[in-house]
């Protein structure tokens, strides 16, 4: 399927979803409601069979903290990116996606660890990378730290 | 006349200063002959825990290949149980999540036991001494060091050169001093 055919196909199931122009992949920025099913819907459906889930990252734009999912699809080779975002800083919660791709459960720990985004009906949320004690998220860029990072 | 390595001179080696100042703290007696040979066995045949984290965990396997050959200096196995092993070469970054692995596995070793830092990394923190969350800034921060090996990653001759340091080193203990003790005024 083409970039338009994909654009044609989100569309349709989310009329609310934007769809990012000039990107060398079809991207969506998808409300945060609708991206479960979504994302459900794509895994299922015989025309867009996208099961492998390649990456899952967070993204910290002042004042907002994003969410990419890159997605392709073993059988067709299409390739699409979602993403999805909230403004809420002090504790922002999406929905997991590790039931319907299991690689995104190490994924979103990591994300958890380092940006400090909660995934509700996750099976084990705990830091991946960071020690178990330790407080803050370091990849956010308003994060500092004076006890372990000397400064330069 | 300082401790003998058969294949570089005494004045080509750079820290003599330090070995004359540990001779002297083990007292002037002359060094019995159970001693010279027990050291001798001892640095001859030193065997290493296989203990890499990272890129110098790679220049540490060049070394061990077949063109420069570290079997030569005595290190002949790696042993996997820290149980069996001499020397700890520490090449990698030592990661505040590593760090009590590492402190275990040097409590588990038995005596007498040698720690070689080797890179940058686990001398000072290296190239992520500043700015870094999660990197523990020098193995001496978790368990007492012998030797350092500087590098970023240290060629592997420079490692071969502390490989001669530190059998340098332990041929200048006695036997009957605890080297704990001896440890502690240079740690």
């Amino acid at each position: 399927m083409t970039n338009e055919q994909l654009k044609e196909k989100i569309l349709l199931l989310v009329p609310e979803a934007l769809a990012l122009e000039n990107k060398q992949y079809a991207e969506f920025l998808i409300p945060a409601e609708k991206f479960h099913e979504l994302a459900l819907a794509l895994r299922n459906s015989e025309d867009t069979a996208f099961d492998y889930l390649v990456n899952l990252t967070g993204v910290d734009l002042l004042p907002d903290l994003m969410v990419v999912y890159h997605l392709k699809s073993t059988k067709h080779g299409n390739y699409i990116v979602l993403k999805q975002k909230t403004s809420d800083r002090v504790n922002p919660e999406f929905n997991t996606v590790s039931d319907i791709w299991i690689t995104a459960e190490w994924h979103e720990r990591e994300v958890f660890d380092l940006f400090g985004i909660n995934f509700s009906n996750h099976p084990d949320m705990r830091r991946i990378l960071m020690d178990e004690q330790y407080q803050g998220y370091p990849l956010r860029k308003d994060f500092v730290d004076e006890i372990n990072i000397i400064e330069r | 006349m300082g401790v003998k390595i058969k294949s570089m001179k005494y004045n080509e080696f750079r820290d003599n200063e330090t070995l004359e100042l540990m001779k002297e703290k083990n007292g002037n007696f002359i060094m019995t002959t159970l001693d010279e040979v027990v050291n001798w066995g001892r640095s001859n045949s030193i065997w290493p825990l296989t203990f890499a984290t990272s890129c110098c965990g790679i220049e540490m396997m060049a070394t061990g290949a077949s063109r420069h050959d570290f079997s030569r200096f005595g290190i002949e196995v790696y042993r996997a149980s820290p149980r069996q092993a001499d020397v700890i070469v520490i090449a990698g970054t030592i990661t505040v999540k590593m760090a009590p692995v590492l402190k275990r596995l040097y409590d588990e070793m038995s005596e007498p036991k040698y720690v070689i830092a080797m890179g940058a990394c686990a001398v000072s923190g290296g190239p992520f001494f500043y700015n870094s969350y999660s990197v523990v800034r020098g193995a001496d921060h978790v368990i007492p060091v012998d030797v350092y090996v500087p590098g970023c990653p240290p060629r592997p001759e420079a490692l071969l050169y502390g490989v001669m340091q530190l059998q340098r080193k332990i041929k200048q203990e006695r036997s009957l001093i605890r080297r704990k003790a001896q440890m502690e005024d240079f740690v």
